[in-house]
């Protein structure tokens, strides 16, 4: 009989070999905190599928039953921010290609060229401080130099009033636009100058011995070389401008002005003096992060570099 | 007597000829130096950049020094320095100062011993890492208006799941976000639950340009595995800890978009008004650019307490 147990206990001790206790509590660990992690997500995600009655009614974890079900509260969503979504499309896309571009340009400048090791490291010093100071220290210059000085809601209006939806307030949007590209530049030229500095010497001499100038290094070894940056810049970069919300807020103003982008338009969703209808806040919640949540679903591991080296 | 005149004037203008060719040929030289072709590579950006970031701080300052309000343009005539007195005198500004010290120190602190752990265990061969880690981290690509909403709805006192599940335990419920003691509390616990998994990260990659070896002493030492973490481990992530922390401190400074979003305005409740909203507020709904500025400038040289010496260390270890 003892023989028998004993030879069940071994061959269920052949069947999970690795079963050992400090390693089961890691893994209860990991799965504990990506529920953390998840929760509210997911709390939000089967919220958005309800009516407004089993908002309140039902467990806020589980998904709706058959007749708390809607997809009502998305078509609203959607339909409120669409042109929240193409505002901030249109600003996003220009602003991350400069500020990318410029940030490369920069880098290159600064790390794989040579004139004056110490003025060039006082520029990248200059450029540090640029990533870290808090915005609200720009903000109120940036609203009297957008809004008195140049006079913004007049200025591109006259140039691009021809164009299909485009009417004056969008000129605001060309402001967070540009503004966008000023205050992205340093952290792109970071990002870039840590992925220059690990690159190989030996092609970038070896073409200067050949007589190459600054711009063709550039243009026919270095880009090639800095694609994948690139790309790790560039879905960085989209995801901190689609996501930003202060100068939209201060440079634009109200979210119910034609040229608020999408995070804007959902700050003022779903709220009015019933109360919050937090069906719609949470599809609303889902619409405006759809792009950034494409973009790191396919793109998790660049996202992820980029936060590493950004520091 | 006219041959030799022209033997002088002839070779004088051999010598001219010489020194301007030499100087030509400086200036051609110049012009293909590196330093010339670089110039627009960084010089354009470098502008650019500094005349948003340095310029205008300098205009900030400028402000802070009027009495600029309203929509009447500032008088740069009568410059002093009575918004820094007016703003360390009030006592709406103190009580603000202490808020933002007070989410500052918890978030920065919890963050980073939530990521640090997170990081240790993910470092202990786990299966589906790179999956594990996605799920961690997908709170940091999600704007703060985003999140906010979530939150919003996790701390509703009727029907959000925090109370639901302290409810298990038969606590609860509370008003998390109405109650004066317990919103920045939940503020904190809601940004902390945005910022470990890049804290994670940080530190993962620290721990991953550790040699293995280290570990294998250790424990032939006989050092259990948290001896082992405690003596040899941690003290080697000196530099990832202090990049980790200076992001999270400089975050925790400028928060306001989290805030904003949760409340929905700019007047956020008391126990959670940071230097940050303040200064928004008093600028873009109330109009006190001259006094915003003011707060502005103070918030600047917070940062730069922590990014200056942050920048000198990195500078030190040559990482710079």
């Amino acid at each position: 009989m003892s023989n028998a147990t004993n030879s069940r206990a071994e061959s269920i001790a052949r069947v999970l070999p690795a079963l050992d206790y400090s390693k089961i509590a890691i893994y209860l660990l990991v799965m504990t905190f990506a529920a953390f992690f998840i929760s509210p997500i997911w709390t939000g995600l089967v919220t958005a599928f309800k009516t407004t009655g089993a908002v309140t009614a039902t467990t806020p974890f589980l998904p709706p039953g058959p007749d708390g079900f809607t997809l009502q509260k998305w078509t609203t969503a959607i339909e409120y921010l669409s042109t929240g979504m193409t505002n901030s499309l249109l600003m996003s896309f220009p602003a991350t290609i400069a500020s990318v571009t410029l940030g490369s340009t920069a880098a290159y400048g600064l790390t794989l060229v040579d004139w004056h090791k110490r003025t060039q490291f006082a520029v990248l010093v200059l450029f540090m401080f640029g990533i870290f100071i808090p915005y609200q220290a720009v903000l109120v210059p940036l609203s009297d130099f957008w809004i008195n000085m140049v006079g913004v809601d007049g200025l591109v209006g006259p140039v691009l009033g021809g164009l299909p939806f485009f009417t004056e307030r969008h000129s605001r949007l060309f402001a967070v636009t540009v503004t966008h590209v000023v205050y992205g530049i340093p952290i792109c030229m970071l990002l870039f100058r840590g992925y220059y500095v690990a690159l190989s010497d030996e092609l970038i001499e070896a073409a200067k011995i050949d007589g190459a100038s600054i711009t063709s290094i550039y243009r026919r070894i270095v880009l090639p070389l800095s694609k994948p940056m690139f790309g790790v810049v560039f879905i960085y970069q989209f995801t901190m401008i689609w996501n930003e919300f202060l100068f939209s807020l201060t440079l634009i103003g109200s979210s119910a002005s034609p040229a608020a982008t999408v995070t804007l338009v959902l700050s003022g969703l779903g709220s009015d003096l019933t109360g919050v209808d937090f069906g719609l806040r949470m599809a609303g919640a889902f619409v405006a992060a759809l792009p950034t949540l494409i973009i790191y679903v396919l793109f998790a591991e660049q996202f992820a570099k980029g936060l590493a080296s950004d520091n | 007597m006219a041959s030799s005149e022209d033997t002088v004037t002839g070779s004088r203008s051999i010598a001219a000829g010489e020194t301007r060719g030499d100087w030509r040929d400086r200036a051609r030289r110049f012009s293909k130096s590196d330093f010339v072709r670089s110039f627009p590579y960084w010089f354009i950006p470098f502008s650019i950049m500094g005349l948003g970031v340095y310029g205008g701080i300098g205009w900030n300052t400028l402000i802070s020094l009027t009495d600029y309000e309203g929509f009447q343009p500032p008088d740069f005539t009568d410059l002093d320095f009575s918004m820094y007195v007016q703003a360390l005198q009030d006592p709406s500004v103190i009580l603000v100062t202490k808020n933002t010290f007070v989410l500052m120190v918890a978030f920065t602190t919890i963050t980073m011993i939530l990521g640090l752990f997170l990081a240790i265990v993910l470092d202990r061969g786990i299966r589906y890492r790179e999956k594990i880690q996605t799920i961690y981290l997908l709170p940091m690509a999600l704007s703060f208006v985003v999140t906010a909403q979530f939150w919003l709805w996790m701390y509703n006192i009727n029907n959000g799941l925090v109370n639901a599940v302290i409810g298990l335990f038969g606590l609860g419920p509370y008003n998390w976000i109405g109650n004066p003691d317990l919103v920045l509390g939940a503020v904190v616990f809601a940004l902390i639950w945005q910022f470990s998994g890049y804290a994670m990260v940080v530190f993962l990659a620290g721990l991953q340009s550790l040699p293995d070896d280290q570990f294998e002493a250790a424990r032939i030492d006989g050092a259990s595995t948290f001896k082992t973490y405690w003596r040899v481990i941690i003290p080697q992530l000196k530099s990832s800890s202090v990049s980790a922390a200076v992001i999270l401190v400089i975050f925790a400074l400028k928060a306001f978009t989290f805030l904003y979003s949760m409340f929905g305005q700019y007047r956020v409740p008391r126990a959670t008004d940071i230097l940050a909203t303040l200064m928004v507020r008093e600028a873009f709904q109330l109009q006190n650019w001259a006094f915003s500025a003011a707060i502005a400038t103070i918030l600047l040289v917070m940062s730069l307490a922590v990014i200056a010496p942050y920048l000198y260390y990195q500078y030190k270890q040559g990482s710079l």
